[in-house]
This record gives C-alpha cells, structure tokens and sequence, in this order.
C-alpha cells in the first residue's frame, strides 16, 4: 500500500550525490521508540557512542523484501528521546546533528517519527519540526492499542500532514510489516511536506535575517534556511552547547534585545504558531472523546504507589529488593566465578611446572580475568532491576518520589538508583548513571558514588575492626564493634553528601535545569527489551572497562612479584590472589611461626610500600600498611590477603585472616607499644571509607567519561580528602591522648 | 496566582511564564502555552516535585518552578478524573494571521 507523498511541489532540495545511507528513529521519550527499533531490527543492533558524548548510538539493520519484492537492507539508527529538536546541550543536539547530517554523520534518507496514539498534542510537537526542516519522514502512531475508544485515524493524519502514517503497536507487533512497506515505499520517493504555520511577518523577517549567520556546514542541502534560523532561536541562549559560532550566537542575541524592547515574545511567537497548527490538526484526526483505559488504571495504581505512606512502604521495598539483590543474590553466582577462577589456577598450577610463566598464567593473567567477571553478576542483575523498573513506568515513579531529596544534594531523581547502588558496588553503580540525562549529572554522581561503603570494603572493615578494637561494650550497652560498623555507613552517607554539595558547586557546577518528569503509564515490563539491555550493557563493560581492569590486575600482580629474590626459594612465590573477592569468614587456625622477611618484602611493591612511608607515617600507617594499600588497588579486599602475604601467613585462603588478626593485634613498635593501636585502625578505616583506590572505579569512570581527567580527578582528590581525614583523626586523637 | 499554589484536583488557566529564557522555552515547547489548560493531578509525598496534566500528557515539574507560573483560576473547576482534562486553543495574539 501506499499512503505517500501528497509531496507539495514546494522547492524539495536536491538529492545529494553520495546516497545517505541510513534511517532514523526519533520520538518523544515513553513512546515505545527503542520497543519499535527492536521490532525492526531484530537481533541486529550494535551500541556504540556519539562521539564526544557517552550517549549511546544503537544502530540495527532493517530487512525489508518479499518474495516478489526487491530485497532491502538499511542501517536504523535509534535517536536518543526528546520532546524537541531545540537543544540547550550537546545531548539535546544530538537529533539536530543526526538530521542534518553533521557531525560525521549520513544524511539520513528517512526519518520515522513515532508518536505516543494517546497523547498526539504533545508528541506532535516533535514531528512537526522535522517537517519543517524538510525532512523525509514517516510517522508511526505507536501504542495504538492502548487507545480503546476513538483513535487517532491514521489516514486522516496522513492527509494532514502529507506524510505517510502508519498505526502500530511495536509490543504486539501490530502494524510492523505495515509499516515496513511503507518505509520501502518512502526510500524509493522520499515524503516531504512542508506544512503551513502561521508565523507572524515579524518573526519571519527576523529569520530571513538570522539565515544569513548560519554556519557553512549547516547547509547540507536538507533543510530550509529560515528553519535552521527559527532551530537556533530556540536554542540559544544560555545553552550548554560548545559548537555555535560567534556570530550566530552575536545574531541571536541581538534579535532578543531587539524583540524584548518591541515588546515582543519571540519564543512565543515560533511555539505557539506551532502547537496553533496541531490544534487545528487534531480534530480532524481524533474524532470524539479519546479514551485511555491504561491511563486510567495508572491513575488508580499510582494513588497507591504515590500515596505518602503506602507509596514509600512500596517504594522502600523495592529499593530493599534492589540492594538485597545486589549484595546477596550476586553472592552465590559471585562464589561461582571465583570457584571457576580458582579450579582453572589450580589446573594450572599442577600441570605446569612451578616458575614465573606459570604464577603469571595462574595469578596474573587468569587472577585478572577473574577480577573483571566478578563484577558480572552485579552488573547484570542491577541492569535487570533499571530495565524492568524503565519498562514498567516505575523508574519515573522513583524519580518522582525520591526528587526532593536528591535535588537538596543538586542532583535529578534519576540519580537514586545509582547511588542506592554504590552501597553494594561502585563499578555497576557507575555504569548505571548512563539512565540520567545530563552530563553534568552523571559526572557529579561518578565522583561521589565510590565514597558510600561498597561491598569490597566490609572484609578490610572486619579485619581491622576485630583486630585493632576490643569486643567490649561501650557503656555497658554499646558493642564498640558493632558501633563502628554502622559508624562507618553513617561517615559515608555524610560525607557522600558533602562531596555532592562542594562538587556540584565547584568542580561539575551546572545550572539548575527544570525537571521535566513524564509519568508514563504502567505497562507490563518487556523481558526481551530487558534481557537485551542486560546483554548490551555487561557486553560493553567486559570489552571496554574488562581489558583496562585486566590489566591493572596484571600490573599489579607483577608489581608484588617481581623481583624475585630467590626463585628456588620454597616460601609461596605468587603475590597476593587478587581475584579473591569472597567476603572473608573468620576462621580459628593456629598461627604459624612469624616469618621474618616475606618474599613480598622485596617485591617492587613493597619499595614503593616503603617509599610511601613518609607520606602515609602522619597517618600511623607503616610501610606494612603501604603494602596493603597497594594490593588494595586491584580490590578493595585484597588489602587482608597482601596484609596475611607482608606477614608470610599461609597464601591466600579465608584461614589466614584469624592469625593474621592475631598478628596485628600483637605487633609491637620498637619501644614495645602496640605498632596498631585502636587509634591507627580508626585512621586506617577512615582512610578506607574514603579514598578511591579501586583500580576496576577509575576503570569505568574511564570509560564512562571518555578521559583520564575525570578517573585522575576522582583518584586525586579522594586520596587527599582521605589523608587530611585520615591525619586529622589520627593527629587528634594523639593530641587527645588516646594514641 | 501561581501554579504552585493550585489545589490539587483542580484545573486552571496558565496566564504566562516568568523566569529565564530556556526555562520558559522548554514549558512552551511542552505545550504549556498561555491558555492552555493545566491539571494539578498530584503532589509527591515529599511535597515535591507535582504532578500536572497538560495537553492529555502527564508532566512533573518542580514546586520552585511551578512558581513562576502564573494561572488563571477564576474559571477553575474541580476535575473528576485527570484523563479529562482538554486541550485548549493558542491566543490568536501569538499567530501571523492577526497581525
């Protein structure tokens, strides 16, 4: 069928030489857009990244072609959702960039536009700027099925529009191959409409005049000067955006100046001509009252899960089965890929020869690969939690409920998740800050998420806790112990708090931006969009942060081995197994005999463990410590088994945290005092709580940000907060007496 | 009046928009135009962010932001069900044929 082209003979600029090559998806958030780009192309996306930004680019493959038909292949590439093509940062830019062909990108051949069926008014908005820009479009009136009584009749918007319309429900499949023939139909003659807004002659003459300041490459031959012109006055002007130039900038500002004192209201003047348009359109498209059966049914859900008691019953239940599932649940498939790790070393182990290649298979290379999958089941699980909450409409309800608390720290709604999530592990925590919008946004929450208490400092927490405090009660009623534990969760939450309040006002300083927080319909979560989020995201991390995590564990590895003062020497050779994330169990064991020099002593490590001792000496730490702290690099955790290795107790099983307790509580300086008072264990867990010296963190933020300035920044200036901290609690409480 | 003191249940008139200019556009852009009907549906637990309904879509906006809308209420009523709200013409004053 064809539905096409009711073409105005308008001037349709020239086809380019060079076939743009691709198609477009763009639509308001909460349309179904990514459910219909799926639906299109099947298994075929591939993520990727604007360049500059970390907004994700999916692209996937149509097929259309029948038998008789000519077989068809086209890339799709899924637009981040917007409300508008006006863009205030360079995310917001990313559809005008796409559309027009900047940016490295293909002129696109087609735009589908898809339209939430239920909520034409505002969804039309959108595709009819595209029109404006004269782009090829068809439009999708998608979730069409939601719609039960009167629905938009596609046709009738068609000959509105002099587009073609097709109506589908991209989760039923209703429509699709529908809409399939009419993309065919619309590659082959592209459908153009220029449609008739009724702007005032003031406000043209100001884009005639304007036109004349676009940049060269703007004219790519698709779009109507005066549109170009009437896309920057609703862009500009205290926008974020870094690649305008002066003199359209210079342009614009002056017709502002120039309307304001006319007494004009220029935005109102290009937007309200607009939606003037759509509400003469809609009447001819919807006839009656349009009925929502889902809407209504949210309505009555949401006075539930928004009421100001129930609503935040349910919702801290859902938080609770969120980190339940992220520290508990991942446990056992944790233990599995260590349990995997481990047969592969001692495989290793008893089939190859005792020598460096084999301790670099066993504990470097294998260690390591075992250090990057550990964080899979987390990874994988938090990002079935976000997907499920997205789909189903929840996601928004968080956002909504939690605001007001997450604004006070300068920050969306959105940002909630994330920082839940830090409490079990900043790594899927960092990961997920790609569900907030700004860039600002996600940075600031990138750098304060790894100060809350992750799962990986509990078993550093433990040891030095039970090791350097008595199990005594604090006026008789306090456990000192138990006190400190949920000490050190308080210390984080406070200072996770202040850190976003300096921060978002010095370092990632961003204007407020209104939130604008769209309550979409509940709707019945789509496992497959889910599953195929999961796989994405855990693909991504594996390839992009995987190889730097696996190198950093390699590197350190090394960095604790080599060199080897005696490789004949029968004392355990391997550094310390890094890939040892299982939370430690105390275990009773007898102490072995204090072996006086370790063969970690020598290790490069260790010199730099030394080296470190001035540095970390105000804080109580010795050159022990320093050890520790370096093995702590690969994971947190690993500070107990470099701690045990420093000691030369046992390798790196759980059974050497007891007499490794034992060793620290009665290691003596050399005037006999305690070398590890209460005091140094409180500088050591303040230390802890605070620095970011987690080299999987700095991976992704790496990652994430695409720069070693924000990984760098968030290393340095978590390593000087935590020393200062660290120096205050250790020098005071000397000045107090209490060393 | 502004929008941020609407009782919730009732619908009103925006008069105009206060505040800076991407501000101001981005609402416009959303469709809350002078005369358009908004709807307070709800307010969040915490008194904030509120719930509007706009053009038959929902919207939530800051209570800090919603003060810089003025609305008319003198032809306010209460709504039964927020799904009823409709859609209401843009001033002719806004549009070229008038000029």
């Amino acid at each position: 069928m064809n539905l096409s082209a009711h073409a105005d003979a308008e001037a349709v600029t020239s086809a380019k030489e060079s076939p743009p090559s691709s198609i477009v998806i763009i639509g308001n958030p909460n349309t179904g857009k990514t459910s219909l780009f799926n639906a299109l192309t099947g298994e075929t996306a591939r993520v990727g990244n604007y360049p500059g930004i970390t907004v994700e680019r999916r692209v996937g493959t149509l097929n259309i072609g029948d038998a008789g038909q000519k077989r068809l292949t086209v890339d799709v590439i899924d637009l981040p959702g917007a409300y508008s093509l006006s863009a205030r940062s360079p995310e917001e830019k990313i559809a005008f960039d796409a559309l027009l062909g900047l940016g490295g990108e293909a002129v696109p051949r087609l735009a589908i536009v898809v339209l939430d069926a239920g909520q034409l008014s505002r969804n039309l908005y959108l595709a009819i700027q595209l029109l404006e820009l004269d782009v090829p479009v068809v439009i999708v009136l998608n979730m069409i099925d939601e719609v039960a009584d009167n629905p938009p009749n596609p046709k009738r918007l068609a000959e509105a529009l002099g587009v073609p319309c097709v109506a589908t429900s991209a989760r039923t499949g209703l429509g699709l191959s529908e809409l399939k023939h009419v993309i065919a139909d619309a590659l082959v003659k592209p459908p153009r409409y220029r449609p008739r807004i009724d702007y005032c002659p003031a406000l043209l003459a100001d884009a005639q005049e304007l036109s004349k300041s676009l940049p060269e490459q703007w004219q790519t031959g698709v779009a109507p000067r005066s549109s170009l012109a009437l896309w920057a006055l609703t862009s500009i002007e205290d926008d974020e955006l870094c690649d305008i130039p002066n003199a359209l900038r210079e342009h614009c500002n002056r017709i502002r100046r120039d309307q304001r004192e006319a007494g004009r209201d220029i935005d109102l003047e290009i937007i309200a001509p607009r939606y003037a348009f759509i509400d003469s359109l809609i009447p001819h498209v919807v006839t009656g009252h349009v009925h929502l059966p889902k809407r209504k049914t949210s309505e009555r859900i949401d006075r539930v899960m928004l009421h100001p008691v129930a609503g935040f019953l349910i919702f801290v239940s859902v938080m609770l089965l969120l980190f339940q599932a992220l520290f508990s649940w991942s446990e056992p498939l944790i233990s599995l890929v260590e349990h995997g790790v481990g047969a592969l070393q001692t495989i290793v182990k008893t089939h190859l020869s005792a020598g460096l290649l084999r301790d670099l298979l066993s504990d470097g290379v294998i260690g390591g690969v075992g250090n990057v999958l550990v964080f899979l089941p987390q990874i994988m699980l938090l990002f079935a939690f976000i997907g499920l909450m997205e789909d189903s409409g929840y996601m928004s309800r968080v956002a909504f409920l939690i605001d007001r608390v997450m604004r006070s720290l300068g920050l969306h709604g959105r940002a909630f998740v994330p920082m839940l999530s830090g409490f079990a592990c900043a790594v899927p925590a960092i990961l997920a800050t790609r569900t907030l919008e700004r860039k600002r946004d996600r940075l600031l929450t990138m750098l304060v998420v790894p100060l809350t208490t992750c799962s990986a400092r509990l078993p550093v927490y433990t040891l030095i806790i039970s090791a350097l405090f008595p199990a005594q009660l604090l006026f008789g009623v306090i456990p000192i112990q138990g006190a400190l534990m949920v000490g050190m969760y308080a210390l984080a939450m406070v200072l996770t708090l202040v850190a976003a309040l300096v921060l978002g006002r010095t370092v990632v300083r961003g204007r407020q931006v209104p939130l604008v927080l769209e309550l979409p319909p509940y709707r019945v979560p789509s496992l497959l969009t889910t599953a195929k989020m999961v796989r994405e995201r855990s693909w991504d991390f594996l390839r992009e942060a995987g190889t730097v995590i696996l190198f950093c564990t390699i590197g350190l590895w090394a960095l604790l081995t080599f060199p080897q003062k005696d490789a004949t020497s029968v004392a355990p050779t391997s550094g310390p197994n890094v890939a040892t994330l299982t939370s430690t169990v105390a275990h009773s064991g007898a102490i072995p005999p204090p072996m006086e020099h370790s063969p970690i002593e020598h290790s490069y490590g260790a010199k730099i463990g030394r080296a470190l001792e001035p540095v970390i000496e105000p804080l109580g730490f010795d050159w022990r410590i320093g050890i520790g702290l370096i093995g702590a690099f690969a994971a947190r955790e690993v500070f107990v088994s470099t701690m045990a290795l420093v000691y030369g107790i046992g390798d790196h099983d759980e059974s050497a945290v007891a007499p490794l307790r034992e060793r620290m509580r009665r290691e003596r300086g050399p005037n006999g005092e305690r070398r590890y008072s209460p005091l140094v264990g409180a500088s050591l867990l303040t230390f802890f709580a605070i620095a970011c010296q987690c080299s999987s963190t700095l991976a992704v933020v790496r990652r994430e940000t695409r720069s070693y300035r924000w990984p760098l920044f968030l290393f340095g200036y978590t390593f000087v907060l935590a020393w200062f901290v660290s120096f205050l609690v250790y020098q005071g409480g000397r000045l107090l007496g209490l060393g | 009046m502004n929008l941020a003191d609407t009782v919730v249940g009732t619908t009103v008139t925006i008069e105009g928009i206060s505040g800076d200019g991407s501000f101001r556009r981005r609402l416009f852009e959303l469709g809350m135009l002078p005369g358009t009907e908004v709807t307070v549906v709800g307010i969040a637990p915490l008194r904030d962010p509120m719930e509007l309904r706009v053009r038959g879509g929902s919207l939530s906006i800051r209570r800090t932001e919603a003060t810089q809308i003025v609305v008319d209420d003198s032809q306010c009523r209460k709504t039964r069900s927020a799904s009823e709200s409709d859609v209401s013409l843009v001033p002719e004053r806004w549009l070229g044929s008038m000029q």
